[in-house]
């Protein structure tokens, strides 16, 4: 029934695309951009790792698309979606032969390490347009034309569609022995190096599919918002991931949307009547999750299922 | 909140830290504020053609004895030794009828203390203003990471090294001091996965 009912927020979301004001667009697709970060950092958690860098893919994802429009000349939203995760996953292939051997604070801390060199080596780029980045302007999907004010709510509608998809499939991959092994790392990772499963491998491929997702989510975001700027690999950003990804729990696959969207609509609206005390709602709904609510918001939907 | 996992902790930090951003923005407002007399006061002295402020030289001083009375607390005095103890093996800690809850209360307390006073004798040196704490928080973080958790001659030297690198590259690399740091602090990592002075862990199955 819950596949069902989450199958029906597709169409809702396509309508909204279509019809929704276009800050009610803006708001929904920077949510699921971040959503589809926070569902890699889904992932981790269930392998028992926090990471505090994931904002490098963000920023990597962002940075591989925006840059596909500005230098490489080829501005297709298609295109962009593509090389986002693509280069995403190449760099984490790389760093990840290492991370995957971290675990806890450290794992937390080299990953925000990663990112926060990211960050100071783009700050400094005067060509990549330093602290203040740069401006993305694509009307064109996959070879089609798009007309003027319409690109944002198409390029919402695709990542509807797309997200959708992969978190099925990530449904799938959980439910799948590997999934299932990535929950034993994080319950007792020697017992399952005991019963002969490869904890590095499972480590290694779930940080590199966190990774891809991350850089999705970045090339979205740059879709969305049409500007690219370093603050995307601060380790705030990172910070602010790992939040969403608290608040929803890791209970569903569907938690790291629906946490991402009340996280969004939140911050629009305390940025708008509270500006000076947002960020202290944020503390306090943080705090009072890890105490009260473990599990995260997805608990209480649970309650009400059962 | 004790007894949890570091990165529990970590997060919980996190959210502290959130709430008192705020709290500092509406106590004393969005301006940053200066407070150059402390600084001043002391004078200067020379070294050959160098002037420097006397008062970086008592900040050394104060950060030297605050070190020396710190660890004689930790490794000589009884609740040092309890707190040693509690953080080897919390339950077998609490077994022995060791109060775990107030040695982590005492502890926590005392490291804020500690906070509280690097900010209050760095405040004359720089400009205050709302948001510092962003970088101190992840740039103690790293310190305490590359020293090794839980040894004070290791976050020592790690503040040192954080600090002499920055500095260097202020220096002769000004474009690579954002990042740095956390270059140090990977390859700390890369070479010495747990820091550089880190106790042997049991395995637990």
């Amino acid at each position: 029934m819950k596949q069902g009912l989450l199958a029906g927020i597709v169409p809702v979301l396509l309508i909204a695309a279509a019809w929704a004001p276009q800050w009610l667009v803006f708001l929904l697709a920077l949510a699921l951009a971040k959503g589809l970060v926070v569902l890699g950092l889904l992932l981790l958690m269930r392998t028992g790792l926090v990471s505090f860098g994931q904002g490098l893919y963000f920023g990597i994802g962002a940075y591989a698309a925006a840059l596909l429009a500005h230098r490489g000349g080829l501005a297709d939203a298609a295109l962009m979606i593509v090389a986002g995760p693509a280069c995403a996953a190449a760099v984490a292939a790389i760093l990840g032969l290492l991370l995957a051997r971290y675990r806890e604070i450290f794992f937390a801390m080299l990953s925000l390490a990663f990112s926060m060199i990211l960050y100071g080596l783009l700050v400094k780029s005067s060509t990549l347009g330093s602290t203040d980045g740069f401006h993305v302007q694509v009307r064109q999907l996959a070879g089609l034309a798009l007309a003027a004010g319409a690109e944002r709510r198409v390029f919402f509608a695709v990542s509807v569609v797309v997200a959708f998809i992969l978190t099925w499939v990530l449904h799938r991959y959980l439910a799948s022995h590997w999934g299932r092994v990535s929950t034993a790392i994080r319950d007792n990772e020697l017992r399952v190096e005991y019963l002969g499963a490869s904890v590095y491998r499972v480590v290694y491929a779930n940080y590199v599919i966190a990774a891809a997702l991350a850089g999705l989510g970045g090339a979205f975001a740059a879709l969305a918002v049409g500007h690219v700027d370093p603050e995307t690999t601060y380790w705030t950003t990172s910070g602010e991931f790992v939040f969403i990804a608290i608040l929803g729990g890791t209970g569903n696959v569907a938690a790291p949307f629906l946490s991402a969207a009340i996280f969004e609509a939140l911050r629009t609206v305390a940025a708008q009547y509270a500006p000076n005390v947002w960020q202290m709602a944020l503390g306090v709904a943080m705090l009072a999750i890890i105490m009260f609510l473990p599990g995260g918001l997805w608990t209480l939907v649970r309650k009400r299922a059962s | 909140m004790y007894g949890k996992d570091e990165i529990v902790l970590l997060l919980i930090t996190y959210a502290v830290f959130l709430i008192l951003e705020d709290v500092i923005k509406l106590v004393w407002g969005v301006e940053s504020k200066m407070l150059p007399e402390p600084y001043a006061l002391p004078g200067n002295f020379q070294i050959g053609t160098l002037v420097y402020p006397v008062y970086n030289l008592v900040l050394i001083a104060v950060a030297v004895v605050t070190g020396a009375a710190l660890s004689w607390a930790l490794y000589a005095t009884r609740q040092g030794k309890l707190l040693l103890a509690v953080i080897h093996d919390r339950e077998m800690s609490a077994a022995m009828g060791i109060n775990v809850d107030r040695v982590y209360l005492i502890t926590f307390t005392l490291g804020a203390m500690l906070a509280g006073l690097g900010g209050a004798l760095t405040a004359p040196m720089i400009a205050v203003s709302p948001g510092i704490g962003v970088e101190v928080i992840v740039l103690s973080f790293a310190v305490v990471v590359i020293g090794g958790l839980g040894s004070l001659g290791g976050a020592a030297l790690g503040a040192l090294m954080v600090g002499i690198v920055r500095s260097v590259a202020v220096r002769y690399w000004p474009e690579g001091e954002l990042f740095i740091v956390f270059f140090v602090m990977a390859l700390v990592l890369i070479a010495r996965p747990k820091g550089l002075f880190s106790a042997p862990e049991a395995r637990k199955i």
